[in-house]
């Protein structure tokens, strides 16, 4: 693997695979009275916020506490971008500091890419989401969600998803989501289709490794798992569609169309959920929609990236199940 | 002042000949002249052209003298081999008054190593609202020609038309930074393949195309003259080539980044790589040195954008636009249309001379190398090759996307009214 995880298109498919098994030992913890491994004891991870997520902060600070690293939270809220506010000063401060790992968030495409590049720092660089670029922990816990419930818990291990029809729903144009679930999906064998109005798609997506379409309803049919991305209100007032109910009637998933998708279908959304715009309530409190096991997911696959990591050359499982044994 | 002869120049890279430089002006050009009671420069064979003339500079000063001064700004210009700048009005205060104008004008003089011709501003402030005072700015002394709101789009129709024909009344030009401002909201590099995958807003060449479409229109509805700065996509070149096939008054200039490099270099994040307009496609970089190559682009100019190291070395998102440019333009040129075999020297002369000079009235610079013509003049070691160590740089700043990168030519003399402001490589 490489030393830092910024973009999931860096993940190999042996990478994304080892992730991916890594984070199902990882679940076990989280079944367990205690749910705690020393693994990363003395080592200091600065979870560096320049944008609000507290469902991403907290995710990745129960993973390290799981791990046992000394976890500091830097919160820097809406300064990032601004002139004065110096991402490298931060960094260096930090850096002083003997800090193992930054996980960064950023409000700018390609910051945590210069964190990890630009030799203002030595600690390994973790992006938790970075402006519309990339978001590789939650490809990768949508990925695993995916393995559990198509293939299987333990039937999973080992495998990609070769032959998975998966298709994203919405603004693919601003979503970091969407295209870490692009690049990682391919890797992993997945056939993906991206749905949504031409106005939330980027120019130049004809390059990507996806199919796109217009048309919801008849793609809806041919999927295995259907993700549904957020659509901000305030893109409506930025023209890029004339009404909310003009969106939902489009591309909003309700119950009519969840009927219209294979049987073993799910679907899946990263959370927080518009309901009644994107996603009609009956859908989102289904038993075939995986929002909730997505979170818990979450805090599994961040385990196993910090784990890789920074724990070295074990694996992680070892602790784990000789204890289980 | 003294004598100088430049001994075996290839002039415009003819054959070798001898030129007599006395006080100001070109004595005389031929074989085996006497160096008698002249400084002698022996040129074996290296390139001389007339002293360059560049178009769009900034340097900075008044307000942003952390990046640039007039001092230092002339002093690239010159080991860049410029005799001639015009610099942009986007200054703190603007140089939207006569003023203004008249004390950058005032200071080039005073630091000599380069004629320093101020650009004035269009509009008050570079707000777009209201035409400054561009009739007591020509008539100033620094008699201001071209007028721009660079950085900005004058984005107004109307403001444009009127500004159009009011420096008709002066034989002025309006140079246009082509960007419609709505389509450009949240940009930050060129939309389109690698923008999509960085998840970076999109500036879409149609926002400078759809400018460039208007203004020549509009230049040709009230018969005036129109410069397009900086164009940089293939669309541009064929709307520039259509305008001037119907006869309209436009002129466009490259800048020597855009003949160059791709946005490919945007997957860096490194922000020595934002600018604007921002880096286009190969397509678009090939056609742009074919336009320039047939005239359908008339002129090479910099953009140099000075930025001390902290606006670059941060986020992307964080960093200021722009490029160093004055002390790489003629490698850059070398590289990609003469080493190319697009251009020759002569044709160089013209796009980096001549024609600047006479978009921007520039009198006594872009003329002929031939006695009684103003001896400035730039002598170029073709057959160099080297890296670009910006250390080096007279320019306050470092901003170049060229560092250790392998660039051929060298300047090693320019002569300004026959004084020389670069020997050997040196600033005098």
């Amino acid at each position: 693997m490489q030393r830092h995880l910024i973009s999931a298109a860096d993940l190999t498919r042996d990478d994304a695979v080892l992730i991916l098994d890594t984070a199902e030992e990882m679940a076990r913890v989280a079944d367990r009275p205690i749910k705690k491994l020393p693994t990363l004891r003395g080592r200091t991870i600065v979870n560096l916020f320049f944008e609000d997520s507290t469902r991403t902060r907290i995710s990745f600070e129960a993973a390290e506490k799981r791990l046992s690293a000394d976890v500091i939270n830097f919160t820097a809220k809406g300064s990032s971008v601004s002139k004065g506010e110096s991402l490298k000063d931060t960094a260096q401060t930090l850096e002083a500091m003997g800090v193992d790992a930054v996980v960064i968030r950023h409000g700018a495409s390609g910051a945590p890419y210069r964190l990890a590049n630009s030799g203002w720092i030595d600690a390994v660089v973790v992006n938790a989401g970075d402006g519309t670029h990339q978001h590789p922990t939650q490809a990768l816990l949508d990925a695993f969600t995916m393995r559990r419930r198509l293939i299987g818990r333990d039937a999973g291990l080992g495998r990609d998803l070769e032959g998975k029809r998966i298709t994203l729903v919405g603004d693919v144009l601003h979503s970091r989501v969407a295209r870490s679930n692009v690049d990682l999906l391919h890797t992993l064998g997945a056939e993906v289709t991206l749905v949504a109005p031409p106005t939330l798609l980027p120019v130049g997506i004809e390059t990507w490794p996806c199919e796109v379409s217009y048309d919801l309803d008849s793609t809806l049919p041919k999927s295995d798992a259907v993700m549904m991305l957020r659509v901000q209100r305030e893109r409506m007032n930025a023209a890029f569609f004339p009404t909310e109910r003009e969106y939902s009637r489009r591309y909003g998933l309700d119950g009519d169309r969840m009927a219209r998708m294979p049987e073993h279908a799910i679907v899946m959304h990263p959370g927080p959920m518009v309901r009644g715009m994107e996603i009609t309530a009956e859908v989102a409190d289904s038993d075939r929609c995986t929002v909730v096991e997505q979170v818990a997911n979450g805090v599994s696959i961040r385990m196993a990236v910090l784990y890789l990591l920074l724990g070295g050359n074990e694996p992680a499982v070892t602790h784990p199940r000789t204890e289980e044994k | 002042m003294s004598k100088i002869l430049i001994r075996g120049a290839k002039v415009l890279g003819g054959e070798p000949q001898d030129v007599l430089i006395d006080g100001g002006t070109i004595a005389e050009v031929g074989s085996g002249l006497s160096g008698e009671g002249a400084e002698v420069v022996e040129a074996d064979g290296k390139v001389l052209l007339p002293g360059l003339v560049d178009l769009h500079t900034h340097l900075r000063e008044p307000g942003r003298e952390d990046s640039e001064t007039v001092l230092t700004g002339t002093r690239a210009a010159a080991s860049g081999g410029y005799t001639t700048v015009f610099a942009m009005a986007n200054t703190f205060p603007v140089a939207d008054t006569a003023g203004v104008v008249e004390q950058v004008w005032r200071l080039g003089k005073e630091h000599g190593y380069c004629d320093v011709q101020p650009i004035g501003a269009v509009t008050v402030g570079l707000e777009g609202r209201k035409l400054a005072e561009l009739g007591a700015m020509h008539e100033s002394a620094a008699g201001v020609t071209v007028f721009s709101d660079d950085g900005k789009c004058v984005h107004d129709a109307v403001i444009m038309r009127r500004a159009l024909e009011y420096v008709k009344a002066f034989g002025g030009v309006v140079a246009q930074h082509a960007q419609e401002p709505r389509l450009t909201e949240g940009a930050e590099m060129n939309e389109g393949i690698v923008s999509a995958e960085l998840g970076l807003g999109g500036w879409p060449a149609v926002a400078e195309e759809s400018i460039i479409a208007r203004d020549v229109l509009l230049a040709d509805h009230v018969g005036s003259r129109v410069h397009i700065c900086h164009l940089s996509t293939a669309g541009s070149v064929e709307i520039v080539r259509w305008a001037k096939s119907r006869g309209i008054a436009v002129t466009a200039e490259v800048t020597p980044h855009h003949l160059l490099l791709t946005d490919e270099l945007v997957r860096t994040y490194n922000p020595v790589y934002k600018v604007n307009p921002p880096l286009r496609t190969e397509r678009d970089v090939m056609a742009l040195r074919e336009a320039l190559a047939d005239g359908t682009i008339d002129i090479v100019a910099t953009d140099h954008a000075p930025h001390p190291h902290e606006d670059k070395d941060c986020e992307w998102a964080a960093a200021a636009m722009g490029m160093v440019g004055l002390e790489t333009a003629l490698s850059v040129v070398q590289e990609t249309m003469v080493d190319t075999g697009l251009l020759d020297w002569a044709g160089v002369a013209d796009r980096m001379s001549v024609k600047p000079a006479q978009i921007g009235r520039a009198t006594g610079h872009g003329r002929p190398v031939s006695a009684g013509e103003p001896a400035n003049l730039t002598l170029v070691d073709s057959a160099y090759r080297g890296l670009v160590e910006p250390a080096g740089f007279a320019s306050r700043s470092r901003n170049t996307p060229y560092e250790g990168r392998e660039l051929p030519g060298r300047v090693t003399h320019t002569w300004l009214r026959g004084k020389a402001t670069l020997v050997d490589g040196k600033l005098t």
